[in-house]
């Protein structure tokens, strides 16, 4: 087969089907609907098979993305699935959670000339397809005996889990709320993730050996100094997410109806309150919802709010669309579907009534100034710009600080920002400990959760002298003489040593 | 924390290394139950290592199913050598009051999770008076008990509607060094409410280190009022709607000196001198809609079922 360029390979980039925007801004079904067959087949030919794979490079988890698509050409499913499984234990996940227009697809070199090849959507593809058909990646496990504790079962913790039990460790997750899956279950709405998704992967966690104990809260129920101490755990990985919902430090924040993003959807998402009265728990939904921040759990709120009967959602955001932190797909989506985005906007006050509920909102207008520390264009209120608009609901989603909890319960150093300080294999001030994930670094995403989580796994298994046969010896593929003390390096070398 | 030498309370208890901890068998079963009047209960669920980690002024949050909401309640009490841990539960909304039908000896809530929240804040205190109104007479014990156990001299003032509403009267003599309850009806001690009582044992001792209070927001704050000419200081355990009870929803935000406070992490506990308490009742009543119709339907299919 002659080599593949630029020119030959299709042209356009495969389209994915989705709901019409009307009819799924009124549900809560999964807005893309997925690849079929053809659509993926016809997608992976667009890859070029790069030699040095940049998107595997722009990747956090390093998944092998050109090793996959061949396996799709070829038509070997399955054995994509394996492909990606060895970096990524969640693709059904990150295929549609993950910010790929500034990682993978972000470097793709056929994004230099058309449309980048669609990596996400294959990724999901074949994370649907291992779903449906039971595939499970279960390495042979060799049990070593080390003990690993982990705090919270989102996307940092269920990383490390995976590498952590297929090194041969007994792993145990802890999760403060009732089901496991952290931001996952609680942040992320159905019609973006749905539950059987988040179900599936988890299952193929516990198949792994992995236990999950939910309704536990560490540094509560018992510190992580106890975890080592008392609990008997040889290494702890403390992946708790940021947790707590900023707001501005303007009037009227008190008011009902006004409320975090994470309330929202923490309400809705684990919560079912978009079912009440079957489920119990209430939301009291505004007509006119305003939403601040243009970040993904901001498109959330408002297409969440949309979905439970919103008749009118603003996003309102002081800079501009260019500089939003969204996916572009989530902004695209939120536009088709009805927001009314407000861009170089910001709130001043929020406006009660006399029953102490939200009727309205200040806002002033801004324009962009001086590039500030970040680098984007700082945004300057235009005086006089002062307006009033009604609404019944305001929704704070402008990101998150650190959660105090592990900070208060134990003697783990913290930065100066309040988030667990880490050397750079996010090894914690105390012995054993490691953590990652948004209390490390603050609200982030998904993707670099799950990347912090395996960086720390690799320091765990060096932390308790696992040897990596692949790091010590290279790759036991390209060198098949080589042996040291009498084993191959595809042995399971430190379990024989210590056997004998 | 400081935290070792009470953990070796229950050595029982106490997983060994190797072994695997005891929180696996999640069941949440309750082991008793009495019933003080026809709205106020007391569960006692076994969950031995919460028992062991509890510490006065801490709370729970329970799920009595899969579908229920997440109710935050403040420990009664916990028994560390039983592994239980005591709520005492009013039955006023939707759920409560398919909790007091439902959860007979036996049957296991679906969800119990803590403790949440910071411990009291009790140290070198001399003398104090723990104050209960109502429901609030519960979560009040524990701490009266824990001042006693200190070595401080614990003055009980707790207040009911009447008699027929009262509980645990020989409990809080128990650990009291004083004790008084107040009735609005005067059907037992004092008649009037717990800021007479407040009152009377200020006028006795002059020496009065702390008030401890707790129970519905009007009544806390009528007791932070009644302290405040005499600037003794006075804590008040908050109790606002919460969704995770672990920071992460802000649903719990509270007013305290003009700053804003998660009630679930940054409390329970907080100043009664310097909370909003006008706007604690406000963000108190933001379902009541909601609350109205989910036991407008509750009440429908109970008498469905009968």
């Amino acid at each position: 087969m002659a080599k593949k360029t630029i020119r030959t390979i299709p042209q356009e980039r495969t389209p994915i089907p989705v709901q019409a925007p009307a009819k799924r801004a009124r549900n809560f079904l999964e807005v893309s609907l997925g690849y079929r067959v053809e659509d993926a087949l016809n997608e992976s030919e667009r890859c070029l098979m790069c030699p040095e794979a940049a998107c595997t490079l722009g990747c956090p988890v390093a998944i092998d993305i050109p090793g996959f698509i061949q396996k799709i050409i070829e038509k070997d499913y399955r054995g994509a699935y394996d492909v990606i499984g060895q970096s990524n234990l969640l693709p059904a996940i990150c295929g549609r959670v993950c910010p790929q227009e500034d990682q993978c697809e972000g470097v793709c070199p056929v994004g230099d000339t058309l449309e980048p090849v669609a990596i996400g959507r294959l990724e999901r593809w074949i994370g649907d397809l291992a779903i449906e058909k039971g595939w499970a990646t279960r390495p042979h496990i060799e049990p070593n005996g080390f003990r690993v504790g982990i705090v919270g079962s989102g996307p940092a913790g269920i990383a490390c889990a995976a590498d952590m039990a297929k090194a041969g460790c007994d792993v145990t997750i802890y999760e403060a709320f009732h089901k496991p899956g952290g931001v996952l279950r609680y942040g992320i709405p159905q019609f973006r993730l749905p539950d059987a998704v988040i179900d599936a992967e988890i299952d193929n966690l516990t198949k792994l050996g992995v236990r999950i104990e939910c309704n536990t809260l560490v540094g509560r129920l018992f510190t992580i100094e106890q975890m080592i101490d008392e609990l008997g755990y040889h290494t702890v990985f403390i992946g708790t997410g940021a947790g707590s919902p900023r707001f501005m430090d303007i009037p009227g924040e008190f008011l009902n109806g006004v409320l975090s993003a994470n309330e929202l959807l923490t309400r809705c998402n684990l919560m079912h309150a978009g079912e009440f009265p079957t489920y119990d728990t209430p939301l009291h939904l505004g007509r006119k919802v305003a939403v601040i921040g243009a970040g993904n759990t901001a498109m959330d709120a408002m297409r969440m709010s949309l979905r439970l009967g919103a008749e009118k959602v603003y996003c309102i955001y002081r800079r501009t669309k260019a500089e939003s932190p969204a996916r572009a797909e989530e902004i695209e989506h939120a536009e088709e579907e009805g927001v009314d985005f407000h861009w170089l906007t910001a709130p001043v006050e929020i406006l009660g009534d006399e029953n102490g509920n939200t009727r309205g909102m200040r806002c002033v207008r801004m324009e962009l100034g001086e590039p500030d520390d970040s680098g984007r264009r700082r945004p300057v209120v235009i005086d006089g710009s002062e307006y009033d608009f009604d609404v019944d609901m305001v929704v704070f989603a402008i990101g998150t600080s650190a959660n105090p909890i592990i900070g208060h319960t134990s003697k783990i150093a913290l930065n100066e920002r309040g988030f667990i300080g880490v050397d750079e294999t996010l090894a914690t001030s105390m012995a054993g400990v490691y953590a990652g994930g948004d209390i490390v670094t603050g609200g982030a995403t998904v993707i670099l959760a799950m990347g912090a989580g395996r960086k720390a796994a690799r320091a765990m298994r060096d932390y308790l002298g696992i040897r990596d046969s692949a790091v010590v010896y290279g790759d036991a593929d390209d060198h098949d003489d080589v042996a040291l003390f009498g084993m191959r390096p595809t042995e399971k070398n430190f379990v024989r040593l210590q056997l004998t | 924390m400081g935290q070792n030498s009470e953990l070796e309370h229950n050595e029982k208890n106490k997983p060994g290394s190797g072994t695997r901890p005891e929180s696996g068998a999640q069941t949440f079963k309750i082991v008793a139950r009495e019933d003080f009047s026809d709205t106020t209960f007391l569960l006692e669920i076994l969950h031995p290592m919460l028992a062991r980690a509890a510490r006065p002024g801490q709370f729970v949050i329970v799920m009595p199913s899969e579908v229920g909401e997440r109710i935050p309640l403040t420990l009664a009490d916990f028994d560390r050598e039983a592994g239980t841990i005591t709520l005492v539960i009013q039955a006023t909304g939707k759920t409560t009051k398919d909790m007091q039908q439902n959860l007979a000896v036996g049957s296991s809530f679906f969800s119990v999770v803590g403790p949440m929240g910071a411990p009291s804040d009790i140290r070198d205190q001399r003398k104090v008076i723990c104050v209960g109104g109502g429901l609030g007479v519960a979560p009040v014990f524990p701490q009266a008990r824990a001042f006693k156990e200190k070595g401080a001299y614990v003055i009980g003032v707790v207040g009911f509607r009447s008699q027929s509403m009262a509980f645990w009267q020989a409990k809080f003599e128990n650990v009291c060094d004083e004790f008084l309850i107040c009735t609005d009806d005067g059907s037992a001690g004092l008649k009037g409410l717990v800021t007479e009582g407040i009152k009377l044992a200020i006028a006795k001792h002059s020496d009065i280190d702390e008030v401890v209070a707790i129970g519905p927001p009007i009544m806390m704050q009528a007791c932070a009022e009644t302290t405040r000419p005499h600037a003794i200081k006075t804590t008040v355990s908050l109790n606002p709607i919460m969704v995770d009870g672990t920071g992460m929803c802000g649903g719990c935000r509270v007013k305290v000196g003009d700053r804003m406070k998660f009630a679930c992490v940054d409390g329970p506990d907080f100043d009664g001198h310097a909370v909003d308490f006008n706007d604690l009742v406000n963000r108190l009543h933001r379902f009541a809609d909601e609350e109205k119709a989910a036991m407008a339907k509750w009440s429908e299919t109970c008498r469905a079922r009968v």
